[in-house]
């Protein structure tokens, strides 16, 4: 059985009389340890799908499975890491990063020193004790990551985490990213509407349809060993990408 | 650094001067205008009772203020967590606001007397609206990143409030109450006009009724520095929750 099962699920939201279908049929499931993407179009049901899988959204129809278990609710064996960093402007770095283990009950010793840990492993130890303002978004984003991972969850959800951020900012985040990845083994279902970013980072990229929402094509990319930028110019990234836009109705004399 | 200081004094003092000035050119009566050294030795001569009516109006102001945070807080609270409770006293508590609360003043005195508890009612009558309304505000702008990131560490609704909502909306609270301290004197004030036996307001009263303008001058200006100094109190609760506020400019 795979970690992550996704099983025709479905979304209908009620805006008065008219129904929308934001999410049809959406399938796709993943092991332990994958990179996952979420790619499509503003609108299709990404951050719908992202969700229902996290449990704080229900879904109409079908079925979510993590780890052998039914999703029915919020279980906190994730990290959620939102568009926004979404901070605590009353809290300092370690305080926000420290705020999932008190909402847990178990902000000890071991929490402090973990947090130590993720902080320096995202060049942040020396930022600790300042306030979420006094950080440049980049900066910013990293902390709301390690507030993700402070309670060592084996899934990583991320609804475009790195969308408001500038090139650069992004491109070294997503070499952050990987790195963590490695680190803490998480498995990471990841939304996005950059195809390039998407292709870089996954180990799968799902392609969505317009609205409602389907699957529409799975890429499996697999490399030897970590990534760096160099990948971004070999004929495999190419290939996908152009597989990608193809899916995704880019091309001409496609789709129409 | 001293312009901070000397920019204002200069102001005051051009203030008096006009004041002084135009008393003399127009060699205008003491009963209807004193001299600013009249209103000076006023203040200075009787700052006992000063002091005492001050006393009174004081607690009135105070007291009402607590009640109607004591009050305000917790329904705010119950609004902003419930679509009912909110659906029903919402509007009701934005139309409310809208009636002069002065108006009501004498119904209140007819009801509680003229004791302190009419005074009370009347500084929560007018005390308690900015709060209510300014922290279900604050409440409600909580953002929504931040209570999905509670509810998806399965955070009681306890800990949702306050470790998320409650800090969130404490600069609203903080607005609301600094509008609601300066109400709350205005509030009390008026109680005493409308039926009372002492007070700040009472004595500029009383003391306008027998033509001893200096005295209502002094009474006056003991309600600004008592207004003041009740603003100043709410400023420093501000100061000492810093840490716990986003910074000035970076605000909500």
């Amino acid at each position: 059985m795979a970690f992550v099962e996704i099983e025709n699920v479905r979304k209908v939201f009620r805006v008065g009389h008219a129904e929308i279908v934001a999410l049809d049929e959406a399938s796709l499931s993943f092991e332990e340890g994958a990179f996952v993407s979420l790619l499509g179009p503003s609108g299709c049901g990404k951050t719908t799908l992202l969700k229902i899988v996290s449990g704080l959204l229900d879904r109409t129809a079908g079925t979510v499975r993590v780890g052998g278990t039914e999703v029915t609710g919020p279980y906190s064996d994730y990290g959620f890491v939102f568009q926004q960093p979404a901070l605590m402007p009353w809290r300092n770095v370690r305080d926000n990063v420290l705020f999932p283990m008190e909402i847990l009950g178990r902000r000890d010793a071991e929490a402090e020193r973990r947090a130590g840990e993720l902080l320096a492993l995202t060049g942040l130890a020396s930022f600790a004790g300042v306030r979420p303002h006094q950080l440049s978004g980049g900066m910013q984003q990293r902390v709301s990551l390690c507030r993700a991972l402070i309670h060592k969850p084996k899934l990583l959800l991320m609804d475009e985490p790195f969308g408001a951020l500038d090139e650069f900012t992004r491109l070294e985040m997503n070499d952050l990213l990987l790195r963590i990845r490695d680190e803490t083994k998480a498995s990471v279902l990841f939304v996005t509407h950059s195809i390039s970013e998407a292709i870089y980072l996954s180990d799968k990229v799902v392609v969505f349809s317009r609205r409602p929402a389907r699957v529409k094509e799975e890429i499996l990319i697999s490399t030897d060993g970590p990534r760096s930028q160099e990948f971004r110019f070999t004929s495999q990234f190419t290939e996908a990408e152009r597989r990608a836009s193809e899916a995704l109705g880019l091309l001409h004399g496609e789709e129409h | 650094m001293t312009g901070r200081i000397l920019y204002p004094l200069a102001g005051v003092v051009i203030l008096v001067a006009v004041w002084w000035g135009y008393c003399i050119a127009f060699n205008v009566q003491t009963a209807v205008l004193p001299t600013p050294d009249k209103v000076a030795t006023a203040f200075v001569d009787r700052f006992d009772l000063l002091l005492s009516e001050g006393w009174v109006t004081l607690q009135e102001t105070v007291l009402g203020f607590a009640l109607a945070l004591g009050i305000g807080l917790p329904l705010a609270v119950a609004i902003a967590n419930s679509r009912r409770l909110n659906l029903m006293f919402y509007p009701l508590l934005v139309g409310l606001q809208s009636v002069p609360k002065v108006a009501l003043a004498p119904i209140v005195l007819v009801w509680l007397g003229t004791g302190l508890e009419s005074k009370l009612a009347i500084v929560w009558l007018v005390a308690f609206f900015p709060i209510i309304i300014d922290t279900a505000a604050g409440l409600k702008s909580t953002p929504r990143e931040l209570v999905e990131l509670a509810r998806s560490l399965k955070a009681s609704p306890w800990q949702l409030f306050y470790k998320v909502q409650f800090p969130a909306a404490l600069p609203f609270v903080l607005t609301g109450a600094k509008v609601a301290i300066t109400l709350a004197v205005i509030g009390a004030v008026i109680g005493e006009f409308m039926g009372s036996s002492a007070g700040l307001g009472y004595l500029l009263l009383s003391a306008t009724s027998q033509l001893n303008t200096p005295l209502a001058f002094a009474a006056l200006f003991a309600l600004s520095f008592l207004g003041m100094a009740v603003y100043a109190l709410v400023e420093l609760v501000e100061v000492l929750l810093a840490p716990w506020l986003p910074p000035k400019g970076h605000g909500h």
